[in-house]
């Protein structure tokens, strides 16, 4: 791979400035759903055409190539025997070098328990994990102890939604990044110390050489979390899992973090993972949405693609229920009515069958296939005609 | 640093006098003459008055106190009524003394508190677990005088190979560090090691659950730490709980060691206070007590300091 830490890579431009060019973009977003019979051809928001962007650089050279992430009917379960919580249940991911893509769903929908699966971070005496995830050449589930200590960190690595929690507190923070680069390579600690500084450059911690020298709760949440970035980055890793990593932050801090990831995939080729229930956050990052409902991805395709036209009716409901620039003032706010199903005792049919307005009685008995809508979509569910159909008849009222 | 280890120095001083206040008060109205020990009981009041001025208890308590600290300042805290020697020595030697039973026991305890602690907190809820616990709680729960003489029983009478009473062939004045010394040392140092180890033990497992179930742990997962290197991390991240906990057991041990010091014969203050108690000697008994209350005041500034040097969230100012 590409040396991540040459000095001749391109600087970029400062963060306030950037912040502002995101604001716009956020808001076409939201007015964007609010107009969803627009075609799907039409290179509106700034978040698509950035997104256009990156797969223009990559796809040609990158296609033909396997994929970096292959997890294949990945299931996970919690507490087996007693009473088994089947908190993944069936997820198929395909993630190319240098593609990003957003995990979308509520609390125990099952979004980061796959994402922890990919670095096997559950508890191996409480946890079964069934399927494949292949990463890199690494066939994960299969590692022993040792070559998964390996492969962590430096073939994938983690940032998490709480630095202040991530980080041990008794460790400074570069203590920690040299501890991590030591772990992997061979290497003096005054050299690794040098690249941590350059990480923190990188990360663009302002007064770095001081900043390496402080504990977590020394620094404030943005930078905690930018010193979060260059521990995940610190061993070089192909592919970047992000677990909720602006979840914590407040807003301003938010759009830097998530400006911040998006030039460090470009320019490091890296492939992202981005576990969120933020939308807002998520469209800043993702080429890709992959919405996850009980522990299976329902709806799965280019950002745009999903956002305007979604086909699922779990995802039709969670477009309507954000709030955004178009909506009146005084109008109630769209929610999603029932709550999710329990992850113990889960239906033989379609999980969101209960809460969906487009449900028939075939989607309470069997589980939907995937249905390919393009080259790149696909949702399961049985009525993604009448969702597409439903959505102008459900719009006014959140207008 | 250094201003702050000043500081915590000078916090100190006002307890230091308070505690110096309250063993004075303590002793004084305590019923009981003190002269009635070494008087005869046919003595005459002239030779009464006369000792009371000798040894000033016909003076008020103020202008006492004051005159106690005063001496003590400079190091001399008074003649022994019962032995007629200066107080600094007696208690000297047995604060020496004290401090080497003391030291050693909670070394022992702190070795296997923190061993069955680990052991137990990385194996929750697992047979380990309950056997390293049950031993804490029966350790913490059994009384440490029969203790004591069960293994005097088993050692001393039955197997005969370790001492039962005594701190070595010369006496208490003349400690050395060989086999002929410290096998007196054994027994009574085994039989109080096992409160601090119960204690240690508990307070290590409860902070090791505690630590384990952190996000940071799975932090040093995901980074690819092995087991040994995340072992270091909780042992740094205990460490400053653990070692308070050490340093208050043998604050205690230090003072609270009579019953095994009787049982073992151990020349230290336990014994000391013991027969300053019977003896009425009331100057021995203040300043064994105010020396053990400024060693446990002193330790705890160490216990500060160093739990401050040890973790960085606990502020320095």
């Amino acid at each position: 791979m590409t040396d991540a830490h040459t000095p001749a890579a391109p600087k970029c431009p400062p963060s306030p400035a950037a912040a502002e060019a995101a604001g716009p973009s956020a808001s076409a977003v939201g007015s964007a759903t609010s107009t969803a019979t627009t075609p799907v051809t039409e290179p509106a928001a700034g978040f698509a055409t950035a997104a256009t962007k990156v797969s223009d650089a990559h796809s040609p050279a990158l296609a033909s190539e396997p994929p970096i992430v292959s997890v294949r009917d990945l299931t996970v379960t919690f507490n087996p025997g007693k009473r088994p919580i089947k908190a993944v249940n069936g997820v198929d991911l395909v993630v190319r070098r240098g593609e990003s893509i957003a995990l979308i769903g509520e609390s125990g929908s099952g979004k980061s328990v796959t994402l922890r699966s990919l670095l096997r971070l559950h508890s191996e005496r409480r946890t079964v994990i069934g399927g494949q995830i292949d990463i890199a050449g690494h066939a994960v589930l299969s590692l022993s102890n040792r070559a998964l200590a390996d492969y962590r960190g430096r073939v994938a690595s983690m940032i998490f939604q709480e630095p202040l929690l991530a980080l041990d507190p008794v460790y400074t923070v570069g203590a920690q990044i040299i501890e991590s680069i030591r772990r992997h390579e061979k290497i003096s600690v005054a050299d690794a110390r040098k690249r941590a500084l350059e990480l923190f450059e990188r990360v663009r911690i302002p007064s770095p050489e001081r900043r390496l020298d402080a504990y977590p709760h020394e620094m404030s949440g943005g930078m905690r979390q930018r010193a979060m970035i260059a521990l995940a980055l610190a061993c070089r890793p192909q592919v970047l899992l992000a677990d909720e990593p602006t979840t914590a932050l407040d807003a301003t801090v938010q759009i830097q973090i998530l400006l911040l990831l998006r030039e460090l995939q470009r320019e490091l080729g890296l492939a992202i993972i981005f576990v969120t229930h933020d939308m807002g956050a998520a469209v800043e990052v993702a080429e890709r949405f992959a919405v996850m409902y009980a522990g299976r991805i329902v709806e799965e395709g280019p950002t745009r693609e999903v956002m305007h036209n979604p086909r699922h009716p779990y995802t039709l409901a969670l477009m309507q229920s954000r709030a955004h620039g178009a909506m009146a003032k005084g109008a109630r706010l769209a929610s999603i009515a029932g709550s999710p199903p329990d992850l113990a005792a889960l239906p033989p049919g379609c999980a969101f069958a209960g809460r969906c307005v487009f449900a028939e009685p075939r989607c309470h008995e069997i589980q939907p296939d995937a249905v390919q809508l393009s080259e790149l979509h696909r949702a399961r569910c049985i009525r993604t005609d009448a969702t597409a159909a439903g959505m102008p008849r459900i719009e006014p009222a959140t207008v | 640093m250094f201003l702050y280890l000043l500081r915590r120095v000078i916090y100190t001083l006002p307890i230091m006098l308070g505690v110096a206040f309250l063993c004075f008060l303590l002793v004084h109205i305590s019923p009981g003459d003190p002269l009635v020990s070494i008087l005869p009981p046919d003595a005459s009041i002239e030779l009464q008055r006369q000792l009371m001025t000798l040894y000033g208890f016909d003076r008020s308590y103020f202008e006492q106190f004051v005159s106690w600290i005063w001496r003590a300042l400079q190091g001399d805290l008074g003649t022994s009524i019962a032995t007629g020697r200066p107080v600094a020595d007696e208690v000297f030697r047995a604060v020496g003394n004290t401090l080497m039973l003391a030291g050693v026991a909670t070394l022992i305890g702190f070795f296997f508190g923190s061993l069955f602690g680990f052991v137990a907190g990385y194996f929750r809820d697992s047979w380990v677990d309950r056997a390293a616990s049950a031993l804490s709680v029966l350790g913490v729960s059994v009384p440490h005088y029969w203790l004591g003489m069960v293994l005097v029983i088993i050692f001393s009478s039955w197997l005969m190979i370790l001492p039962a009473t005594g701190a070595g062939p010369g006496g208490s004045g003349a400690w050395v560090w060989d086999w002929a010394h410290v096998q007196y040392l054994i027994l009574p140092a085994v039989t109080m090691s096992v409160i601090p180890m119960g204690i240690i033990a508990r307070t290590v497992r409860a902070l090791v659950a505690d630590i384990l179930a952190q996000e940071f742990v799975v932090g040093l997962k995901a980074k690819g730490m092995t087991d040994v290197g995340i072992f270091l991390h909780v042992v740094k991240n205990a460490a400053p709980t653990a070692l308070a906990v050490m340093g208050l057991q043998l604050g205690y041990l230090l003072g609270g060691s009579i019953l095994i010091e009787t049982v073992f014969s151990w020349p230290g203050t336990g014994f000391l206070l013991n027969s300053a108690i019977f003896q009425r000697d009331l100057p021995l008994l203040q300043g064994t007590i105010l020396v053990l209350a400024m060693f446990f005041v002193l330790l705890n500034l160490l216990v500060d300091v160093l739990q401050t040097t040890l973790d960085p969230r606990i502020q320095r100012s």
